[in-house]
């Protein structure tokens, strides 16, 4: 289903009912098209969660950013909840580095907070995983970055207050574009 | 029931490779440890010229050999006397575990002898058993380390229902990013019970989630985790140098947290022997060799009067040795073939209905 939706590409839409900003409406400018999702609590977040795991399509992958306590867990759940995975499943993988997931589409959950280097991420065989069909999420993609793909989703997040959190989406690539596109839509 | 041509007992060669570590034991059936060889702690990286990677299959390729041999040799064990080879084949990292999966699968085809497949959390959870010398269960089992937190009802020696787990981190997480936040050296466990002895550990109120919620038998630490980094650098967050902190603060907040996570752990653990009317708690895992843990469930036990059995500290972190419990299952013929895999997460049973 979501290979289907990778072809009925459209822009992002002007006016929306989502809590979102857009960080580029319509033409190309210099700088990646982002969005800017301020959520107060986690139900907030659940709802992107939802919004993103709707828009995602195989063989992306979402490189998250964000200090010790920010949500990027928090986040992955949303998202592999909403694409039917028992939330329960969906823990830290700081200390296995990298979690799978059974969803409507499979899950990978990485976590690079434990690695040396960008090296010993290759080491787990990541290629293989970005080549396959199904999505992949890396917590503390920042220490990776050599080694993920050119094109991939990039999420910041920024704690706000207790419970306030500011998500900014940014595309890196057509593939990233085209989430971002879609997302737009519901 | 002897090796062939003499009374010796029994002997299985355990492997282990389901996260960083590489090991090997060799494990009688009357679950005496002749050899438990664990790659980090034998100074194996000398005889490669250099620093051992902590994580990557590659490391395991490298270390498997070499520590199986130092196994068999430290157990004066030819491979012509194992009765049996086991080997952990989950929870673990996928690339990890099919190491000594391939391994294992090697040898039970070259000798001809069974091949027995371990839970890695349940082998935790029979550390208990082989220090306790004696047939320990039905007890409620608790394993904490840094990868795992989980509950069981031990019906048997090879029969453990998961009562409940982290829906986040682990513990033994909290406690090395805990250790990060205040500039205490990795892993956590350790650097923050030892900063902990002089701190006041009713400082900071941090929270207890589900403490009080009985029915629920699940941990959440990731709360906790963000609560100590609000307390450190405010809300929101503001950047700090853990350098700069005051060490009897780091002392404060370090006693604090372990105080918050091991009540939670120690609650757990009475609701969970008082849901199914358990006597005995058995605790494995890395986490179970903190001080302060062992004691505050030493007093709950005299409180509850409950048996405690802990892990004995030698066998609290990784090691092949208490995959002995690799004896129970072959008695119960859980055997497998050679089309064996591994399995990275943790096995739920599904919810009714599904």
């Amino acid at each position: 289903m979501c290979r289907n939706r990778a072809r009925h590409e459209t822009t992002i839409p002007r006016s929306h009912h989502f809590p979102f900003l857009l960080g580029r409406i319509g033409s190309v400018t210099a700088k990646p098209p982002f969005w800017i999702f301020d959520s107060a609590s986690e139900s907030d977040t659940e709802a992107l969660g939802k919004r993103l795991a709707a828009a995602l399509e195989p063989g992306t992958v979402v490189a998250l950013v964000g200090n010790l306590g920010a949500g990027k867990t928090r986040l992955v759940r949303s998202v592999a909840a909403a694409a039917g995975v028992d939330s329960r499943q969906v823990t830290s993988p700081t200390f296995v580095l990298v979690q799978e997931y059974e969803g409507e589409w499979p899950i990978y959950h990485f976590d690079t907070y434990r690695l040396a280097s960008s090296g010993a991420f290759e080491d787990l065989g990541v290629d293989e995983y970005f080549a396959g069909a199904g999505v992949c999420f890396v917590e503390w993609a920042d220490r990776v970055a050599d080694v993920l793909p050119a094109d991939h989703l990039r999420i910041e997040i920024e704690t706000t207050a207790e419970t306030g959190r500011r998500f900014r989406l940014t595309a890196t690539g057509a593939q990233g574009e085209r989430v971002l596109a879609r997302m737009g839509q519901f | 029931m002897t090796t062939a041509g003499s009374n010796l007992p029994r002997r299985l060669l355990a492997i282990e490779t389901s996260c960083d570590e590489t090991a090997a034991a060799v494990v009688d059936e009357n679950l005496r440890v002749l050899s438990n060889v664990v790659a980090s702690q034998t100074g194996l990286h000398k005889r490669f010229g250099g620093v051992v990677p902590e994580v990557a299959s590659r490391a395991h390729v490298d270390h498997i050999l070499p520590v199986i041999e130092q196994a068999l040799s430290e157990a004066g064990t030819r491979l012509d006397d194992l009765a049996a080879v086991a080997v952990v084949t989950h929870p673990g990292l996928v690339g990890s575990l099919l190491v000594g999966l391939t391994a294992a699968k090697t040898l039970a085809l070259l000798l001809d002898k069974p091949l027995i497949p371990v839970n890695h959390i349940e082998a935790h959870l029979f550390a208990c058993r082989m220090h306790a010398e004696r047939d320990v269960f039905p007890a409620i089992g608790l394993v904490v380390s840094g990868g795992h937190c989980n509950l069981y009802d031990c019906q048997g020696g090879r029969a453990y229902e998961l009562l409940g787990s982290t829906i986040d981190d682990a513990v033994g997480e909290a406690f090395d990013k805990v250790a990060s936040m205040l500039g205490l050296s990795y892993p956590g466990g350790p650097s923050i019970q030892k900063s902990a002895e002089s701190g006041n550990r009713k400082r900071f109120k941090f929270p207890r989630s589900f403490e009080r919620d009985r029915d629920r038998l699940e941990f959440s630490f990731s709360g906790l985790k963000t609560s100590v980094l609000y307390e450190i650098a405010g809300k929101p967050p503001r950047d700090y140098d853990p350098k700069t902190l005051d060490p009897q603060y780091v002392a404060d907040i370090a006693a604090s947290f372990q105080e918050a996570a091991i009540d939670v752990l120690v609650t757990k653990s009475r609701q969970a022997l008082a849901a199914r009317g358990r006597s005995t708690l058995c605790v494995g895992g890395g986490v179970a060799a903190n001080a302060r843990l062992r004691e505050r469930l030493a007093a709950a036990a005299r409180d509850d009067r409950f048996e405690l059995i802990l892990a004995p500290m030698a066998m609290c972190t990784d090691n092949a040795a208490m995959s002995a419990i690799a004896w129970e299952l072959l008695a119960a013929g859980q055997t497998a073939g050679l089309d064996v895999d591994v399995t990275s997460g943790l096995v739920r049973r599904k919810p009714a209905g599904k």
